[in-house]
């Protein structure tokens, strides 16, 4: 598989991506809350597509392209919305945060008109017990609004 | 937590999956993951092997039979490609529309629909929908490929009528004329949430627009299996479709059983009932006789 573009091998096919990204490759962004598809703090994109990594084995990843968080900061909506996510301080304990990012960038980069609604429906695998995710959601959508998304 | 170790197999055709599943002991097979990796993580579910069917060929994809007016569903097909495929959005929205209240994207993204009849949650979207339809199941084995009608797929709590070595590889769903009325309810604490209950609704007008020729009701979350509301659609069917009819016929939930837990009591359970079913006829009817197109999200 390539993990952020590039290359991966050597690792059991019978693993979780999760624990491929966080073990194997030592890519410590992406997070395990709940190991049952709950929580959303895991969220990779499998070709481009928002994925649980605790739910996923790495033999289903293989030539394929996973995204982590780290590999975000190289998009441009990915990187947008860390700023917007640090201006709108929209961060409590973090946790989250990763599989946050992950969704909405997602959904940023799809998405021609972007509205708190989408938003909202975009990120609800995601559970942030800090926030209320009113920050969240307005950190999203001035990004998005930078992208000329918003609507 | 991580899951118990087993040996992973990744088989690429139908024939020598159905192998695999004949020959290991001990053998499930792996599809989105979405039920049974959360059972893995927990270990609550500890196979000695693990059979993946996502890169069998042939085993994903919509087709439409003309002749026969069905539409087929490969069992691995996944429940997102369902939501945004455009050719169900008209055809036969009560899929997009049942599948969009299952899990999150995350979910959909990997979940199978195939996964989810064969996991045979009891309050799962699909279910409801295959029984309303009167879907038809294939199972095949090294032995044969037979044919399930959905009413007797389920055999219990989680439990159904597929052998150890079988696979589901398709089903059928029945077509229903372009503008017929349809609607999926539920009720869940939360968006994406286990449902519990939903009701799946069809329904067909005759060429005067006033009475109903033939509807379907199905609920899930009353029970393990999926149960149809017969009386109610025999009620219908034929009659006059106006709001007393459906009220009635919606009512008539409250006669069923229910199997009550923490999550609800069945009274409450039967009450949810009556009202989604009501819901339910009344937007099925709505929807047939103002027919629109669907939007795909
Ligand atoms: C957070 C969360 C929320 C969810 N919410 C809902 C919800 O609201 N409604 C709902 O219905 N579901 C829900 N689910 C479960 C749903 O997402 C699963 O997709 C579905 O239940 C199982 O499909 P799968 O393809 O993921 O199957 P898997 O998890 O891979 O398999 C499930 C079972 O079916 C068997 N199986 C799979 N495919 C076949 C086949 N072709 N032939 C024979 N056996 C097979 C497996 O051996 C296993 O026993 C949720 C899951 C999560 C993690
Ligand atoms: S750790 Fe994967 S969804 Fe919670
Ligand atoms: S910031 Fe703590 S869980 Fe979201």
């Amino acid at each position: 598989m390539n993990v952020n573009g590039t290359a991966v091998t050597g690792y059991d096919a019978g693993a979780r991506l999760l624990d491929v990204i966080r073990e194997h490759l030592g890519l410590r962004g992406t997070k395990e809350g709940c190991g049952v598809g709950e929580c959303g703090s895991c969220t990779v994109l499998l070709d481009g597509e928002p994925v649980c990594s605790c739910l996923v084995l790495a033999g289903q990843a293989e030539g394929r392209e996973v995204t982590t968080v780290e590999g975000l900061a190289s998009c441009p909506a990915g990187a947008r919305l860390r700023e917007q996510l640090v201006d709108h301080q929209a961060l409590q304990c973090g946790y989250c945060i990763p599989g946050v990012m992950v969704s909405a960038t997602a959904h940023l980069s799809r998405t021609e008109e972007v509205t708190e609604e989408s938003v909202r429906t975009a990120i609800s695998g995601n559970l942030c017990r800090c926030t209320g995710y009113t920050k969240l959601v307005s950190a999203v959508l001035t990004a998005a609004s930078d992208t000329g998304a918003h609507s | 937590m991580k899951p118990p170790p087993f040996h992973y197999h990744d088989p690429r055709t139908v024939e020598d999956t159905l192998h695999l599943l004949s020959e290991l002991d001990d053998a499930k097979v792996i599809a989105g993951g979405q039920s049974l990796m959360p059972m893995l993580n927990m270990r609550l579910a500890q196979p000695g092997h693990l059979v993946d069917i996502n890169r069998v060929d042939g085993l994903a994809g919509i087709g439409w039979y003309e002749p026969e007016q069905v539409v087929r569903i490969g069992a691995a097909t996944r429940q997102r490609t369902i939501e945004k495929d455009p050719d169900l959005a008209r055809r036969y929205p009560l899929l997009p529309e049942a599948i969009s209240h299952i899990g999150h994207f995350q979910t959909r993204n990997r979940g199978t629909v195939g996964g989810s009849l064969a996991h045979l949650d009891a309050s799962a979207e699909l279910v409801a929908v295959a029984s309303a339809a009167e879907a038809t199941l294939y199972a095949a084995s090294t032995r044969a490929v037979r044919a399930i009608p959905m009413a007797d797929f389920p055999r219990g709590h989680l439990t159904t009528d597929l052998t150890s070595d079988e696979l589901l590889v398709a089903i059928d769903v029945p077509l229903w004329p372009d503008g017929h009325g349809y609607a999926f309810e539920e009720f869940a604490r939360r968006h994406g949430d286990f449902a519990l209950v939903a009701a799946a609704v069809l329904l067909e007008l005759d060429t005067t627009h006033r009475s109903i020729r033939r509807c379907r009701v199905s609920l899930v979350g009353l029970g393990p299996a999926p149960i149809r509301l017969t009386k109610a659609e025999e009620l219908l069917n034929g009659g006059v479709a106006d709001d007393d009819a459906l009220r009635s016929a919606a009512a008539l939930a409250r006669n069923l059983s229910a199997v009550g837990d923490d999550a609800a009591p069945a009274e409450y359970r039967l009450a949810l009932a009556e009202t989604l079913v009501r819901r339910g006829l009344r937007r099925a009817l709505r929807r047939a006789t103002q027919p629109t197109t669907p939007e795909v999200n």
